[in-house]
């Protein structure tokens, strides 16, 4: 990273500590060889808030999910997850330097990610999918960890599947089992990157359903989607990207129904 | 007789008592044949894991060590290698090797180095036949463990390795049936395994073609049953995977052999269906993680 500043471990200089800020990310840079993909994005989510992304393809909005939870390096910036630095400390001199490896991991515990493709383990069942997390990351017990497999499933309506594996299960499912096993690491955050854009379009529904229980439940989403349906329904802001950075924020009516940039009006003509 | 009107003396008997009652020295020459074939490939597949995770490492000494490694050890005859561990490295004064007694059981120096160079020779591809199957496995399960907060250890070790097994398990099993038929090719340093002993009842009895039959059907009893064995593993690898396959016919178990290592990995994942391996095999923009 370039730049750093002296930071203390966590604490930041310009309040993004208050306690409900979940996600800080300040002026965020990232590069993959010559490509800057990701030119100075700025992005603030607050504890049960739902941000949409939307932004053509190619934007950068995945690159972005994946800094938040540090599956990328970032060259430049800032990102603080539930109050701490994500990915890096500062060293004796102030600057910054990648976190261990186990501590990412410690931190990539409070963070959900629900991919596009599922991801789910071919090789074990459902329920094994599900509490793999908690038992080996966690240390949780195998009876706790089922029981807490069995409800998640269950609040996914798949209290039927536990036994199953992801190949006798629909995309609709593979997907829900999958918001299933983010759940059961009781994340602070959980980050959806099209969860609904590999699926046939008569299990999208059963998908977004999942997701606006969550939403009502409290839970703190940033979500890269163009269902302007969910959006509009269950987003408390919607952040347009375009081209690595970010154009506009605002309410789902004040993005789609009066856009103030031109290259949002001209995404959401091409989206429709 | 139809043998004896084309010159050809056959003996019946001491090929059928030779096949039904073989002599003491010639099962003792067949349990050497199998422990050292097992024994060899066991340490051979551990050895290979750690050779196919040092190819993946960030240490380039490490993976410059496991190049020249795999090159030599592919790139020069099994029988030499034999000869020099044994009697080159002896004779060079660098090891000897000496029988090992554990308890009452010996293991005499030419069966140790005949484990030795085994394991090593094997190694080399089960290397790149791991390395290959590792690939395989879709990154997106490496992250989708990274994500629940698993360590890059916890995600290869829980996640990755068990998912790669599905693809090592075939090629694995046509090196295992190579691997009892080379173990022949130890009679060179002595050690007593079935050829050997077949030669040694040869030399006395000269019923050459005979008691050659025999160790040809013995050998060919070990693949047959081995076949057997690997197909109801690969059947209970899909089970755990929630495929059903319908069971291997004779003609396509039988055809799988003699391809030897990294090639039948890339078959076996191509021969399954999208469905079976959603992701597997799907192009991917590298990410992060594997630069
Ligand atoms: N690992 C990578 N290596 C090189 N280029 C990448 C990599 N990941 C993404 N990109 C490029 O970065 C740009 C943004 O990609 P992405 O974040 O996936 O966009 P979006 O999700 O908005 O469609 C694209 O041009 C893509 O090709
Ligand atoms: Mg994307």
């Amino acid at each position: 990273m370039a730049q750093p500043g002296p930071t203390q471990r966590g604490e930041v200089p310009d309040g993004s500590s208050a306690p409900d800020v979940i996600v800080h990310a300040s002026d965020v840079h990232k590069r993959f060889g010559s490509v800057e993909v990701l030119k100075g994005v700025s992005l603030v989510v607050r504890r049960g808030e739902v941000v949409v992304l939307i932004g053509a393809s190619g934007s950068g909005k995945t690159t972005l999910l994946r800094c938040i939870n540090h599956f990328e390096r970032i060259d430049q910036g800032r990102i603080f997850v539930n109050g701490r630095l994500i990915g890096y400390r500062s060293d004796a001199r102030g600057r910054l330097v990648e976190e261990r490896a186990s501590a990412i991991a410690r931190q990539r515990a409070e963070i959900g990610f629900v991919f596009q493709h599922f991801n789910l383990y071919p090789n074990k069942s459902a329920l094994e999918n599900v509490t793999l997390g908690p038992r080996k990351v966690r240390k949780m017990p195998r009876l706790q960890a089922e029981e807490l497999g069995r409800r998640l499933l269950q609040r996914v309506g798949l209290e039927s599947k536990v036994d199953v594996h992801p190949a006798q299960l629909s995309g609709g499912q593979k997907q829900r089992v999958a918001i299933a096993r983010a759940l059961a690491m009781q994340p602070k955050l959980i980050l959806f990157d099209e969860p609904t854009s590999a699926l046939d379009p008569e299990m999208i529904g059963e998908v977004l359903a999942v997701m606006r229980d969550l939403a009502k439940e409290g839970m703190t989403m940033v979500v890269v989607s163009h269902e302007m349906g969910f959006a509009r329904e269950v987003a408390d802001r919607v952040v347009m990207i375009d081209d690595g950075v970010v154009v506009e924020e605002g309410s789902p009516a004040q993005i789609f129904d009066r856009p103030a940039h031109e290259r949002t009006r001209s995404f959401l003509a091409k989206l429709l | 007789m139809l043998f004896s009107t084309a010159g050809l003396h056959f003996d019946y008997s001491f090929f059928w008592s030779s096949l039904v009652h073989p002599s003491t020295a010639f099962l003792q020459g067949l349990e050497t044949t199998v422990y050292l074939a097992v024994i060899a490939q066991a340490l051979a597949t551990i050895i290979g894991l750690l050779l196919a995770l040092a190819r993946r490492s960030k240490i380039a000494p490490l993976r410059a060590f496991v190049w020249i490694y795999t090159w030599m050890f592919r790139g020069t005859p099994l029988l030499i290698q034999l000869v020099i561990v044994y009697d080159g490295l002896a004779a060079a004064g660098i090891y000897t090797f000496n029988n090992i007694s554990v308890g009452s059981f010996v293991i005499p120096s030419v069966v140790q180095a005949a484990i030795v160079t085994f394991t090593l020779n094997e190694a080399a591809y089960m290397g790149e036949i791991i390395r290959a199957a590792l690939s395989a496995v879709d990154p997106g399960q490496f992250e989708a463990a990274m994500s629940t907060g698993m360590s890059p250890g916890q995600a290869m070790r829980l996640v990755v390795v068990p998912q790669a097994v599905r693809f090592i398990v075939p090629p694995l099993g046509n090196d295992f049936n190579a691997m009892m038929k080379n173990t022949s090719l130890a009679s060179v340093i002595g050690v007593s395994e079935m050829f050997l002993v077949t030669q040694e009842i040869n030399s006395s009895t000269f019923n050459t073609f005979e008691i050659y039959a025999v160790a040809a059907i013995y050998y060919l009893a070990l693949t047959t049953v081995w076949g057997f064995i690997q197909s109801a593993i690969e059947r209970r690898i899909d089970r755990r995977w929630g495929i059903a396959r319908p069971p291997r016919s004779w003609w396509s178990w039988t055809s799988s052999w003699g391809r030897r290592g990294v090639e039948t990995v890339g078959a076996t994942a191509g021969t399954e269906g999208p469905a079976i391996l959603q992701g597997v095999g799907r192009p991917r923009e590298p990410r992060g993680f594997f630069e």
